[in-house]
């Protein structure tokens, strides 16, 4: 058995899409002559991922990331380039290869919305020719970690719509892939299912050795479960490596946290002041400087707390699209 | 074989739930099923009845026997994927169909059978209260009924996969309610739905031979009506096998030319 359970080598999609200017003269000449014009939505991206990996897929909206997770997914027939996943073409979706992959999209619906979630798994049971006894075994896991039993028997139409994705996500693994793709999967839902859907994901993840590619807007999400992203825009691969090594690379400052009782204090000549609410400082200093600058502010000042923190990482994130790469 | 088996049991169990859910609308929907036909046998036992009695060979009994037989035959027959293909296309949803390891399209005659196991008996009610009203004559041809249950079946099938074939137009084209309603048009009028085909000049009943819509409703009509031949019957069989031939390399064709246009351009 290979490793490598993802293979992409500069792989392109090309879209055709159809334009025409403002106007009435304008549509009528469309009728007769369509104007088109291609727009590279993935253009020359190439990564592997070795099994059981999770790796991130960042990137604004419009960079690339579902066509690319849809070319992997055997959806989408790439313009050019090599795809292969689990040594398999996807865009021939053989049985074999839909058999152990899943896609899961935030923001569409596999469930029927009118009946209890509990007979579309079923019906997905026998899609994909599952065994009764491996069905219900994997159900029941599926139930215990989602908490699913009070919501099995409901119509879907009636469940909210984190219960819903959670529903969702347990139909889209019944047959255990061992590739999936996640697109969104957190979208619109609130702190605490977004954390127990992410905690759900690792674990699947762990017990079954499962390769999971996730593209996610929540930097909470792909903090809490990649080691590795991936970041494109504009259909290009911007960066493939370890997410803590990019936010170095990409955190020119560091945020220190000054708490003095008053605001009395101006602290200008230390950092950049960010704020001052009620006694505490926020000031923003370059990375090389933290040291310094803190010794100096303990020294000078009558401090009562202290702390050193990171940008948030999405602000990183920002900073790295707008400089377009690292 | 046994999972095509479960998976049609399944897909089933889940349309006639699914269904279910919805009884006002199903009623609805009958209504209309069996409105279409009841205004036809209306205007015609009209007619025939100022023409005393009888219209190219139809008696006004006669007229009031096809018209509530064509009602069931359209009703084991009907199809409603060309409207369902436009929505699955443009709102993504066959993307999760292409996503698993199964033909689509074995859904799709599941769902069709379950509907139609559900409301056939209000049909046959339906049917059995047009019967009191209209007064219908029927000519009971036992081996013609007896030819009739698979020519229907066959019927259903052609259609089945013309319509099938129809809808995968979606891929192609964003609108397709034009194609729709041109299929429709023709359907009235070639298999039957307006009139009996006997009725119509020499030159369209030709044209109805020729093309598909006959074998989808008039033919097991007519047999169950006991108006044809052995001769006829056999000759009826032999093209509705044809047509399904046909249909189903059509079928076949454009569903893959259809995903790999879908693939281009993505859902």
């Amino acid at each position: 058995m290979t490793e490598r359970a993802i293979h992409t080598l500069d792989l392109h999609k090309e879209y055709v899409v159809s334009e025409r200017q403002a106007g009435v003269a304008a549509a009528l000449r469309g009728l007769v002559r369509r104007q088109t014009k291609k727009i590279p939505a993935v253009d020359g991206i190439s990564f592997d991922m070795r099994r059981g990996e999770i790796v991130g897929f960042l990137g604004p909206n419009g960079a690339g990331k579902t066509t690319t997770l849809k070319m992997l997914a055997g959806l989408l027939h790439p313009t050019s380039g090599e795809v292969g996943v689990m040594g398999h073409t996807p865009w021939e979706r053989k049985r074999t290869f839909l058999q152990q992959i899943t896609l899961v999209m935030g923001q569409r619906n596999q469930l029927v919305w009118d009946i209890p979630a509990i007979d579309s798994f079923e019906l997905n049971r026998s899609i994909y020719r599952l065994p009764v006894s491996e069905y219900r075994h994997t159900l029941d896991e599926l139930t215990e970690l989602l908490e699913l039993a009070p919501l099995l028997h409901k119509p879907v139409r009636t469940l909210s719509l984190g219960e819903r994705m959670k529903c969702e996500v347990a139909a889209a693994l019944l047959h255990r892939p061992q590739v999936v793709f996640l697109d969104e999967p957190t979208i619109g839902l609130d702190v605490t299912m977004q954390r127990r859907i992410r905690s759900f994901i690792a674990e699947y993840n762990l017990r079954n050795e499962a390769t999971v590619l996730l593209t996610s807007h929540y930097m909470a999400d792909v903090e809490a479960l990649c080691r590795r992203v991936i970041v494109i825009h504009h259909g290009r691969l911007l960066y493939d490596g370890d997410l803590s090594a990019l936010l170095r690379r990409f955190t020119a400052d560091k945020t220190i946290v000054v708490q003095l009782g008053d605001c009395s204090n101006d602290l200008s000549a230390y950092g950049e002041v960010v704020s001052c609410d009620e006694g505490t400082v926020t000031l923003r200093v370059p990375k090389g400087e933290t040291a310094r600058v803190t010794s100096r502010l303990l020294a000078d000042l009558p401090v009562i707390d202290l702390t050193v923190e990171d940008p948030p990482i999405e602000e990183v994130i920002e900073r790295v699209f707008e400089q377009g790469g690292p | 074989m046994s999972g095509l088996f479960d998976l049609y049991l399944q897909q089933f169990r889940t349309s006639l739930a699914a269904m279910l859910q919805y009884r006002a609308a199903l009623v609805i929907w009958l209504i209309g099923q069996v409105l279409e036909p009841l205004i036809y046998l209306v205007v015609w036992t009209v007619v025939s009845a100022t023409q005393g009695g009888s219209v190219g060979g139809f008696t006004t009994g006669e007229f009031a026997a096809y018209f509530i037989v064509l009602m069931l035959v359209n009703h084991m027959t009907y199809t409603w994927i060309m409207y369902e293909y436009e929505y699955r296309v443009r709102h993504g949803s066959l993307s999760f169909a292409l996503l698993r390891p199964v033909h689509p399209i074995h859904s799709d005659i599941a769902d069709n059978v379950s509907s139609k196991v559900i409301s056939f008996p209000g049909m046959l009610l339906a049917a059995g209260a047009l019967g009191l009203l209209f007064r219908p004559t029927f000519h009971f041809v036992p081996w013609a009924v007896a030819a009739a249950l698979p020519a229907v079946v066959l019927a259903f099938l052609l259609r089945f996969f013309i319509e099938w074939s129809l809808a995968l137009a979606a891929f192609w084209i964003t609108r397709v309610s034009a194609i729709n309603q041109s299929y429709f048009v023709a359907m009235l009028f070639l298999s039957g739905q307006v009139a009996p085909l006997t009725l119509f000049p020499g030159w369209i009943q030709m044209i109805a031979a020729i093309l598909p819509f006959r074998w989808m409703i008039a033919f097991p009509l007519e047999l169950l009506l006991g108006r044809l031949t052995p001769i006829e019957t056999m000759e009826g069989f032999a093209t509705q096998i044809l047509w399904i031939g046909l249909a189903w390399i059509l079928m076949r064709t454009l569903w893959r030319s259809g995903v790999r246009a879908y693939a281009a351009v993505g859902g």
